[in-house]
C-alpha cells in the first residue's frame, strides 16, 4: 500500500516535472516570439512618434521590455535612443536628468557586453549637455562625447553611425577651431560608404543613412 | 490529489484563454501636483503605461492573480504595489509618489557666498572669468572687486567688504588660514595678492554669514582651493617686459601623481622707465619668487596635496614731506617670505569623509623711514619735534604661523551630513622697532560642528557653531552660525544667514595694549537668486552690528594704548546679474552695491562712515571673444561715489575730535584688455602661445582714494594713484600639452 503511493508519487512527480520542463520550453520559446512582436511593435511606435511624450512612451515601454527580458541590450538602447530624439527635438528638456537616464540605460545595456552602439548613445547624451553651455562645458562634456566616439571606434571600426556623428560634431565646431564643411565632408563620405556595406541584422539599429546624405549635401553647398 | 489540482493549476496558468483587463488611474508627487512622463508596469512583463501631461494612465493586461505594479519617474522613488487580477474587473489604482533627495534639484545656500568653480553648479563664475576681467591683471582680489561687497579702495590692499576693513577678510587655502596673503605693504599703494589664480580650482567669496569652519574674520573669507591632479605634463614660460618666468608640471604615466615647479622674476625698471611714476624709485621694484608642488591621489580616490611657494622682494620710495616743502620721506622695504601648505583628504569606511591639513608660513619685512633733505641726505630731529623725529624709523618685523586643522564628514542619507574638527595655530611674531624688541606668541585653539540638513529638496538648512581660545588675549568664545535656504521657484530660491563672528585684535594693537578681547560681529542676510544656465540675478539685503572693536586710547601726544570700546553697524544692498544669452559671444555682469555703515574705532572721536566707505558701488565687465580672429577683448567700468575723508586732531583732554572733513570724489575707472591666441584650432600645436595685453583707468581719470594732511592740519595732499595708467603686455607660452581645449573653453 505504501510502496505503490510512493510509486504513484514518483510517477506523478516524474510527470510534474515533464510538465513542468515543457512548459518552461514553450513559455521560454512564447516569450521570445513575444519579445520579438514588442520589439518591432515599439520600433513602429518610434518611427511615428512626435512629441516628448510620444519619445516617453516609447522609452518607457522598452525599459520594461529590458526589465522583463533580463538578457537583452537592445530594448535598453531603443530606451535610450528614444531619450536621445526627445533631447535633439525638445529645447525645454532637462538636458542633464535626460542623459543620467539614457546614461543608465547604457551602463544597463553595456553590461551584456560593452558595444559600438551604445557608444554612439554616451557620445549623444554628452553632446547635448555640452550644448547646454558649451563656453563652459567643452572640458567636461565635449570631451566626455570624444571619448566615447574613440572607444566605440576602437570596438568596431566600421560602424557608420561612430563616422556619422563624428561628423556631426567636425561640421558644427567652429572653421577657427578646426571644425568646418570642407573637414566634415570626408567623414560623412566614409559614413555613407560605410552604411552602403552594412549588413541589416533584426531588431538592431540602422539609421543615420539619410541624415548623413543630408549632411553631405549641406558640406557640398 | 492535491498534487493534480496543483498541476491544473500550473497548467492553467499558462492558457492565453483569458479576457484582458482594464488598469488605469492618476500619478500625482505628495503635493498632490500630476507627475506627467511617470512609467507605470506589471513587473515582469511588457505590460504598462505613460502618464499623460494631467498624469492620468490606462493600460490592459492579460495577467491575473497577485501581481506587482511598479512606478517610476526621474526624480521620483520608484513605488511598488501589490494588486489582484480578477478576469472582467477594471482596476483603478492612483499613486502618490515622493520626491528623491538629489543634490541637482535640491537648494543649496547662497546667502553670504559668491562661487567661483568650474564644476559647481552654485558658481557665480568660473576660475577664468577671474584671469580674463580687465583691469585685474589676474589679481584675485582685483577680479573679486567686480562682485557687489567689496569697496574700490586703491591705497591698501585687501577686500573691504559691506562696511569692513581689509585686514577683516582672511584668505585660506585648502582649509588653513594665509598670514600674509598679499606683498608688504607700501604707503598709499595697494599691493597685489602673492597667489595666481591659476593655482585653484574653485573659490568662494563671502560677504558675510560664512560657515562654523573658519573664523578670526569679522567681515568676509576667501576661500580657495588648490587644483588636483593636472591633466597632461607641460613646460611654460611667460616673457613681458615686467616679468619672466617658467615652469612645468609633470604627472605620473599612471596618473596618480603629479610634480611641478616653477620661477618668476619681475623687474620694474624698464617699465618705470617708460611710464613715468609720481613716487622717485630708489630701489626700483624687483621680484623674486619660485614655487614646488606635489600631488598624490591615494587608493580611495582621496588627495594629498603640497605647495610650497618662497619669495623675495625689494623696493625703495621717496615722496615729499607732507610738514615740510624742502624735505622728502624715504621708504625702503625687503621682504622674505616662505609659504607652505599640506593637505590630505580621504574617504573612509561607512559615509566618513577625513580632512587633515598642516601649514607653515614665514614672513619677514625689513623696513626703513627717513627724513630726507634736497640732497637725499638723512636728517634727524629732537623731541621738540616729535611729530618729525618719529618718521625716522627702522622696523624688523617676523611673523611666523604654523596651523594644523582636522575636519571630519559623515553623509546622513542623500545629502544631510554632520562635520566636525578642530585646530591649532601657533603665531610667533618678534620683532624690533629701533631699538625696542618685541615679541607675541599666540596659541590659538578653536573646535567646531556644523550639519547639513535637507529637510525636503526645496528646504535646507545648516546650523553650526565655532569654540574659540585664544592665550596671548586669555580668551575664549562661541560663534554660533545658521543659514537655511528655501527653493521657491524652478530655478529660483530665498536663503537666510544669520551669524556670530569674532576675531582677536591686530599684532600692533597687541603689542602696546594688554587686557584686550574679541571683536565682534553679528550678520543677519536674506538672499533671493534666480538662475539659469546662462543667466544669474541675485540680491541680496543684509544688517551688521559690530561691537568691541579696538579703540585708540591716547596718553599725551605720542604714546597710545587701546580698548574695545569701538562699535558700529552696517547695512545694505548687494545686486548682481550676468547674462551670457542675450547677445551671442558676448557675456557680462553688472553688479551693485549700495552701503550705509558707521563706526567707531581707532581714534574716531564717534561713530561716522569709515574713510573706506562709498554710498554706492558699481561694476560692469564684458567680455567677448571673436573666432574668426582668434582674440577676446574685455572692458570693466567700475564706479563709486566719494569716500569721506577726516583729520582727527588730539584737544588739551587727550581726546580726538574731527578737526576737518570732506568727501573724495568719485571713484571711475575703465579697463580694457584683450588677447590673442594664434594656435587655436590646431590640433596638438607644438607651442601653444597666448598675447596678452592690458590698460587700466583708459580714459586718464584723475584717482583721489583719500587724502593726507599734516600734523599742523593746514596742509591736506590727495592720495593717488603712483600712474593714472597701468600698461601690460606679455606673451604665455607652452609646450607638449594641447591646451586649445582649455583655451576654448576660456575665451568663447
Amino acid at each position: 500500500m505504501k510502496s505503490t503511493f510512493i510509486q504513484s508519487k514518483i510517477k506523478v512527480m516524474k510527470l510534474f516535472l515533464f510538465i513542468l520542463m515543457a512548459s518552461t520550453i514553450s513559455v521560454g520559446r512564447a516569450q521570445s516570439d513575444k519579445y520579438v512582436a514588442a520589439m518591432e511593435k515599439n520600433l513602429a511606435l518610434f518611427d511615428s512618434a512626435k512629441t516628448t511624450q510620444d519619445y516617453q512612451t516609447v522609452a518607457n515601454n522598452f525599459e520594461r521590455i529590458a526589465e522583463a527580458e533580463k538578457t537583452q541590450w537592445l530594448p535598453y538602447y531603443y530606451a535610450g535612443l528614444a531619450l536621445v530624439t526627445s533631447g535633439w527635438s525638445d529645447p525645454k528638456i532637462d538636458k542633464d536628468a535626460n542623459a543620467a537616464r539614457i546614461n543608465s540605460f547604457c551602463d544597463k545595456a553595456a553590461s551584456f557586453g560593452e558595444n559600438s552602439e551604445i557608444y554612439c548613445l554616451r557620445n549623444m547624451a554628452a553632446t547635448q549637455q555640452m550644448m547646454v553651455n558649451p563656453q563652459i562645458r567643452w572640458a567636461t562634456y565635449g570631451q566626455q562625447a570624444h571619448q566615447a566616439l574613440e572607444k566605440g571606434m576602437a570596438l568596431d571600426p566600421n560602424n557608420p553611425r561612430l563616422y556619422y556623428l563624428q561628423g556631426e560634431s567636425v561640421y558644427n565646431t567652429p572653421a577657427a577651431f578646426g571644425g568646418g564643411k570642407d573637414k566634415a565632408k570626408p567623414i560623412f563620405e566614409k559614413a555613407i560608404e560605410l552604411f552602403k556595406k552594412e549588413q541589416p541584422k533584426p531588431l538592431y539599429p540602422r539609421w543615420g543613412l539619410e541624415r548623413s546624405e543630408e549632411m553631405l549635401a549641406h558640406c557640398n553647398k | 490529489m492535491r498534487l493534480w489540482i496543483n498541476l491544473i493549476i500550473l497548467l492553467s496558468c499558462t492558457s492565453p484563454l483569458f479576457a484582458q483587463v482594464v488598469i488605469s488611474g492618476k500619478v500625482r508627487d505628495t503635493k498632490g501636483h500630476p507627475i506627467p512622463g511617470a512609467s507605470i508596469t506589471l513587473k515582469n512583463t511588457f505590460d504598462g503605461a505613460t502618464t499623460d501631461s494631467s498624469g492620468n494612465y490606462r493600460f490592459t493586461t492579460t495577467e491575473k492573480d497577485s501581481q506587482i505594479v511598479i512606478v517610476t519617474s526621474v526624480g521620483y522613488r520608484s513605488t511598488e504595489q501589490h494588486l489582484m487580477i480578477r478576469p472582467q474587473v477594471p482596476i483603478h489604482l492612483d499613486f502618490s509618489i515622493k520626491e528623491e533627495q538629489s543634490e541637482l534639484k535640491a537648494v543649496t545656500i547662497t546667502a553670504g557666498s559668491f562661487e567661483a568653480s568650474d564644476t559647481k553648479r552654485a558658481a557665480v563664475l568660473n576660475s577664468i572669468d577671474i584671469a580674463t576681467t580687465a583691469g585685474s591683471n589676474a589679481d584675485i582680489t582685483t577680479a573679486l572687486k567686480t562682485l557687489p561687497g567689496p569697496q574700490q579702495v586703491g591705497e591698501q590692499e585687501g577686500l573691504f567688504v559691506r562696511g569692513g576693513a581689509g585686514y577683516e577678510t582672511k584668505q585660506y587655502i585648502d582649509g588653513t588660514l594665509v598670514n600674509n596673503p598679499y606683498f608688504t605693504s607700501v604707503p598709499d599703494i595697494a599691493q597685489r595678492g602673492r597667489f595666481s589664480p591659476f593655482l585653484f580650482k574653485g573659490t568662494v567669496f563671502s560677504t558675510g554669514g560664512y560657515s562654523a569652519l573658519y573664523g578670526q574674520a569679522l567681515s568676509s573669507v576667501l576661500l580657495l582651493e588648490s587644483l588636483d591632479l593636472p591633466q597632461k605634463s607641460e613646460i611654460d614660460a611667460s616673457i613681458s617686459p615686467l616679468v619672466v618666468g617658467a615652469g612645468t608640471q609633470q604627472v605620473a604615466k599612471n596618473k596618480k601623481s603629479s610634480w611641478g615647479a616653477s620661477y618668476n622674476y619681475a623687474n620694474l625698471s624698464l617699465y618705470f622707465d617708460v611710464v613715468k611714476q609720481v613716487p622717485d624709485y630708489f630701489i626700483l621694484p624687483q621680484f623674486h619668487s619660485g614655487d614646488a608642488n606635489f600631488r598624490i591621489k591615494t587608493k580611495s580616490g582621496g588627495m594629498i596635496k603640497y605647495y610650497t611657494t618662497f619669495a623675495y622682494n625689494t623696493l625703495g620710495l621717496r615722496r615729499a614731506d607732507i610738514d615740510s616743502p624742502y624735505l622728502k620721506n624715504a621708504f625702503g622695504l625687503t621682504n622674505h617670505n616662505w609659504y607652505n601648505n599640506l593637505s590630505w583628504k580621504e574617504y573612509l569606511r561607512n559615509g566618513w569623509k577625513m580632512f587633515l591639513g598642516v601649514s607653515y608660513s614665514t614672513n619677514k619685512d625689513d623696513i626703513m623711514q627717513q627724513v630726507q633733505d634736497a640732497n637725499n641726505q638723512p636728517r634727524y630731529f629732537g623731541d621738540t619735534a616729535y611729530w618729525m623725529k618719529y618718521k625716522n624709523f627702522v622696523l624688523h618685523n617676523r611673523q611666523d604661523l604654523s596651523q594644523i586643522k582636522a575636519v571630519f564628514e559623515k553623509k546622513l542619507g542623500t545629502l544631510s551630513a554632520i562635520r566636525f574638527g578642530g585646530e591649532y595655530w601657533y603665531a610667533n611674531n618678534p620683532g624690533t622697532y629701533n631699538d625696542t624688541i618685541h615679541s607675541l606668541i599666540d596659541n590659538y585653539y578653536a573646535s567646531y560642528a556644523e550639519s547639513d540638513i535637507y529637510i525636503t529638496n526645496d528646504l535646507a538648512a545648516k546650523l553650526g557653531a565655532r569654540f574659540e581660545y585664544s592665550s596671548i588675549i586669555n580668551k575664549s568664545d562661541i560663534a554660533p552660525r545658521i543659514s537655511l535656504a528655501y527653493k521657491t521657484g524652478k530655478n529660483a530660491q530665498v536663503s537666510l544667514a544669520y551669524g556670530v563672528f569674532y576675531q582677536k585684535p591686530e599684532n600692533q594693537q597687541l603689542t602696546y595694549a594688554t587686557g584686550l578681547g574679541f571683536t565682534r560681529a553679528t550678520h543677519y542676510i536674506i538672499n533671493y537668486q534666480k538662475m539659469s544656465n546662462d543667466r544669474i540675478f541675485r540680491v541680496e539685503a543684509y544688517y551688521k552690528t559690530y561691537s568691541a572693536l579696538v579703540k585708540t586710547v591716547p596718553y599725551g601726544y605720542y604714546y597710545a594704548s587701546y580698548n574695545n570700546g569701538g562699535s558700529g553697524y552696517a547695512r545694505g544692498v548687494d545686486i548682481f546679474w550676468r547674462d551670457k544669452k542675450t547677445f551671442k559671444d558676448f557675456d557680462y555682469w553688472i553688479s551693485y552695491s549700495y552701503l550705509d555703515t558707521k563706526r567707531d574705532y581707532l581714534n574716531y572721536p564717534q561713530q561716522l562712515m569709515p574713510n573706506f566707505a562709498a554710498t554706492h558701488t558699481a561694476s560692469v565687465v564684458m567680455k567677448r571673444f571673436f573666432t574668426d580672429i582668434k582674440s577676446g577683448v574685455n572692458v570693466t567700468y567700475s564706479f563709486a561715489t566719494g569716500r569721506p575723508y577726516y583729520n582727527f586732531l588730539l584737544n588739551n583732554n587727550s581726546k580726538y575730535y574731527v578737526a576737518d572733513q570732506g568727501k573724495t570724489k568719485d571713484f571711475s575707472s575703465l579697463n580694457f584688455s584683450c588677447e590673442y591666441i594664434p594656435s587655436l584650432g590646431k590640433k596638438n600645436p607644438r607651442t601653444f602661445i597666448v598675447l596678452f595685453a592690458s590698460m587700466t583707468n583708459v580714459l586718464g581719470y584723475n584717482l583721489v582714494y583719500n587724502y593726507n594732511y599734516s600734523f599742523s592740519g593746514l596742509v591736506k595732499q590727495p592720495v593717488e594713484p603712483p600712474a593714472r595708467r597701468f600698461y601690460f603686455i606679455g606673451c604665455f607660452l607652452s609646450w607638449g600639452v594641447d591646451r586649445t581645449q582649455d583655451a576654448i573653453n576660456n575665451n568663447l
